[in-house]
């Protein structure tokens, strides 16, 4: 009876083999393959690394302070969805919507840091087609961009949902998969950073 | 119960047969349309393998030239591999996997949908190709800087074909994810992972290769795009690019791509073969652990491709051995399958002439397969007819043979109807014999130095008379398929009459009507062991059964009381939302191509906008729609 009575207050009752949600398993079946599509870009990066035929050099390039700045503010990002979570978790919606708020901030701030090192970059003379560096650069960071991109939009998309009721406490297993993703994003950066920027060339 | 099965059909929805079918999200339509599409493909890509043989047939022929020669072989391959023998097993995911493990539909059926539209919008995308006169004319494997240069590949030939496979390469993940978790999280209570049937085994290790292998496709596909549309120089050895990493990148993913082809098909063939030697598999366990090397290993043997390439004396010799390697658990299943057939009391029905069949077609393609993996050996053998020999005893003496083998078997459970065995046996050894002439002589003009992908050769070669052969063998091949549809449409014309349990099965799918209903299971039935219907009929060799089908019911009641009882059935709901967030993909896809054209550039970033569009409030529009139709099933309750 009482499982009867849990199906009709949420949203989808399921039943799973292993206990887990179908979110759940699925998201981190994907991230799985997401980290063969990173490992592929990385492994690309490193056979061309070195092989800059011509400058703008990386050395010449790469500002270790500045971006350990954004690297330190997009790991901040993972700790506040933490919070979101909990606060959803105990039914605190204002909690809950500042946090994220604060959460969508936090990366929409790594992006435009992100997007002044690029600028920054390409006065200096690197380009997609300047050398292997800008190539192999622009590509791997640009997909981490993109990824953190898709994960700003989905947030702000919860966000907005839990002013009409859309998302609520009852949805805190959807919210989890959300969270993964952001962290699973967070992890790849700090690998990109300690290959890319803070190994010496 | 067959009242609450009746009330349930009831609920089912109103709608023209067209629309059930664009916004359907039954793994069973689902399925009967990857079918259709791909025998369709099957056809097609068929025809153009045809007009290769047409050109090949005698020396000095100019049927097609070099240019139509280059574009057919390229989208022959290419869609034999990714439109045909990838959408036609996940064909068969959909029709049996979700009945053979219990539940009542894939975890995610709208993505389901969504794998299907993309599968097909892709593919429809690159078929275009053709009519705008420029069809991919780089090989299967496009090797860069061949196909990553606008400087060597003029038009968008090579657009059509990166964007094309782009959109089928997510069609796939998403169809992996899909099978997955459902393989995983929606097994009938007491189907252990080792009481799961081989295939359904099969199908989970497929997956997970799917999900780690494509990703470098991926990530190669994306680089060859970067080079053509924004001059990058991944591949260009003017800024130090090398042509080489693309090969290992497309290799990494391609040769798991063999075993992604090749594993479910292994598993058709260790459930048919069961069946009808009414014998359990030999050796069950073997056989799945043998699927899980051969997956674990396919990731470590890509650059036997490259032995030629010129990699050093030290990654040859370890590819090879780690080559040699995949033939110990290869040789296991074949083992294993012969002794499942050893004194067993064989019904030698179509579906297991046709398994059978493919066991020793993978001896056959197998042993070329270890040769080449001999690097001295393979130094001859490159890209020559031994290895378009060798691949095509895999493709379709295994694969399609085995699909084919799957099509009689489980047309019940698609259609409720039995194909004609007579004309099943006609099919079977035309298929069989003509198969056999087309592919076996590749091996002597291969031998004898005849190459690959070269669109004629000249008289005093001598190759012509087994050319000659191998051109009438590929037409018998291509016409006796002309059998399989004569035989659909005879039977489709005949009552939907088939018994549940037609080949007296071993799996759950035979436990439910042929068809089954809409929901599969009125009640999800409780495994007690690999074999669970088998078991159910006659025993595990411990226990006598009395009344099979009361004793499965108490079963469920018994066991686990909760499962699938008190929140009743819950039909999916038909959605359009699959569809168009696939249309708004393949519009990016069309856009990027359109956007690499002269004539049309200024409209590509438009439309990949539009297209992001699309996808961005499909997704909303998706998110929004209730995934369950809650109403009126609520009280399909079923009550024993």
């Amino acid at each position: 009876m009482s499982q009867a009575h849990a199906a009709a207050s949420h949203p989808v009752e399921e039943h799973t083999t292993t206990g887990i949600s179908h979110n759940r398993l699925m998201m981190w079946t994907f991230l799985a393959s997401d980290c063969m599509f990173f490992g592929s870009l990385i492994w690309v990066y490193f056979a061309y690394r070195g092989r800059y035929f011509e400058p703008p050099y990386p050395r010449d390039l790469l500002d270790i302070p500045y971006t350990s700045v954004s690297a330190a503010v997009l790991l901040l990002s993972s700790f506040s969805i933490v919070m979101a979570l909990t606060a959803l978790e105990r039914a605190d919606m204002k909690g809950f919507r500042g946090w994220l708020l604060g959460t969508i901030l936090l990366g929409a701030l790594f992006l435009g840091g992100q997007y002044y090192e690029f600028t920054t970059f390409y006065h200096e003379g690197l380009t997609l087609t300047s050398n292997l560096f800008g190539t192999t650069f622009f590509v791997l960071t640009g997909f981490h961009g993109t990824h953190v991109f898709i994960g700003i939009v989905w947030l702000l998309v919860q966000w907005l949902l839990s002013y009409f009721g859309k998302l609520t406490p009852a949805h805190v297993e959807r919210f989890f998969v959300t969270t993964l993703y952001w962290h699973f994003v967070d992890i790849v950066w700090i690998i990109i950073f300690m290959l890319v920027y803070l190994m010496p060339y | 119960m067959a009242e609450a099965a009746l009330r349930l059909e009831q609920a089912g929805y109103r709608r023209s047969a067209l629309v059930e079918w664009l916004t359907t999200v039954d793994h069973k339509k689902i399925g009967i349309l990857y079918y259709w599409t791909s025998i369709v493909y099957l056809l097609l890509a068929g025809f153009l393998a045809l007009l290769m043989r047409i050109q090949l047939a005698q020396p000095d022929m100019n049927f097609l030239g070099p240019k139509t020669y280059n574009e057919v072989m390229t989208m022959h391959g290419t869609m034999m591999i990714f439109a045909v023998a990838m959408p036609l097993n996940a064909a068969f995911f959909n029709i049996a996997v979700p009945l053979m493990i219990g539940a009542r539909d894939v975890a995610f059926p709208r993505l389901n949908a969504f794998s299907y539209w993309s599968f097909l919008f892709g593919s429809l995308l690159m078929w275009s190709s053709f009519l705008f006169g420029h069809a991919p004319d780089a090989g299967w494997f496009g090797y860069a800087n061949l196909s990553s240069s606008r400087l060597y590949s003029a038009g968008p030939g090579l657009d059509f074909w990166d964007l094309g496979l782009q959109v089928l390469g997510i069609s796939s993940i998403a169809g992996a994810l899909n099978f997955f978790v459902t393989i995983v999280n929606m097994r009938a209570p007491g189907m252990s992972l080792m009481r799961m049937p081989v295939y359904v085994w099969m199908v989970l290790v497929t997956a997970v290769l799917i999900l780690l292998a494509f990703p470098s496709l991926t990530v190669g596909l994306f680089m060859i795009m970067f080079d053509r549309y924004f001059d990058t120089n991944f591949f260009n050895p003017l800024h130090g690019g090398d042509p080489v990493i693309w090969q290992h990148l497309f290799w990494i993913f391609g040769h798991p791509e063999v075993y992604i082809l090749v594993l479910p098909p292994m598993g058709i063939i260790s459930e048919i073969l069961p069946t009808f030697s009414r014998k359990p598999l030999f050796g069950a366990p073997f056989v799945i652990f043998a699927g899980i090397a051969i997956a674990f290993l396919s990731f470590f043997v890509w650059a036997h491709h490259m032995f030629t390439v010129g990699l050093g004396p030290v990654p040859n010799a370890l590819f090879a051995a780690s080559t040699m390697m995949i033939g110990i658990p290869t040789g296991v299943k074949v083992f294993n399958w012969l002794a499942t057939m050893w004194g067993g009391s064989i019904d030698f029905k179509a579906p297991m002439k046709f398994a059978s069949a493919a066991v020793w077609l993978l001896m056959m393609g197998g042993v070329t397969g270890v040769m080449h993996a001999t690097v001295p050996l393979d130094y001859q053998q490159q890209d020559s007819y031994f290895i378009v020999a060798h691949f095509h005893y895999i493709i379709f003496g295994v694969i399609v043979m085995a699909l084919l083998g799957a099509t009689y078997y489980w047309f019940p459970k698609m259609y409720g109807r039995l194909l004609d065995e007579r004309l099943g046996t006609v099919h079977f050894w035309l298929t069989f014999l003509a198969m056999n002439l087309t592919f076996f002589p590749m091996h002597f003009v291969g031998l004898d130095g005849m190459p690959r992908r070269y669109f004629t050769y000249s008289a005093e070669t001598g190759w012509g008379t087994w050319n000659l052969v191998i051109t009438i063998g590929a037409f018998i091949l291509g016409l006796s398929q002309l059998v399989l549809l004569v035989n659909v449409v005879k039977t489709m014309r005949q009552p939907a009459n088939a018994p549940a349990d037609p080949w007296d099965g071993r799996t759950l799918e035979w436990t439910i009507p042929s068809p089954p209903p809409a929901y599969n299971f009125a009640v999800i039935p409780t495994v007690r062991g690999r074999d669970a219907y088998w078991i159910e009929k006659y025993g595990d060799g411990h226990h006598t059964v009395t009344d099979t089908t009361q004793r499965r019911h108490v079963s469920v009641n018994r066991d686990n009381p909760g499962h699938g009882l008190p929140a009743g059935v819950h039909l999916p709901k038909p959605s359009w939302w699959p569809m168009i967030v696939s249309a708004g993909l393949t519009a990016m896809a069309a856009g990027m191509i359109m956007h690499g054209t002269e004539t049309l550039g200024p409209l590509g970033f438009p439309v990949v906008g539009i297209g992001a569009f699309v996808v961005f409030f499909g997704l909303l529009g998706w998110h929004f729609e209730p995934a369950i139709e809650h109403a009126e099933h609520e009280q399909a309750h079923v009550h024993h």
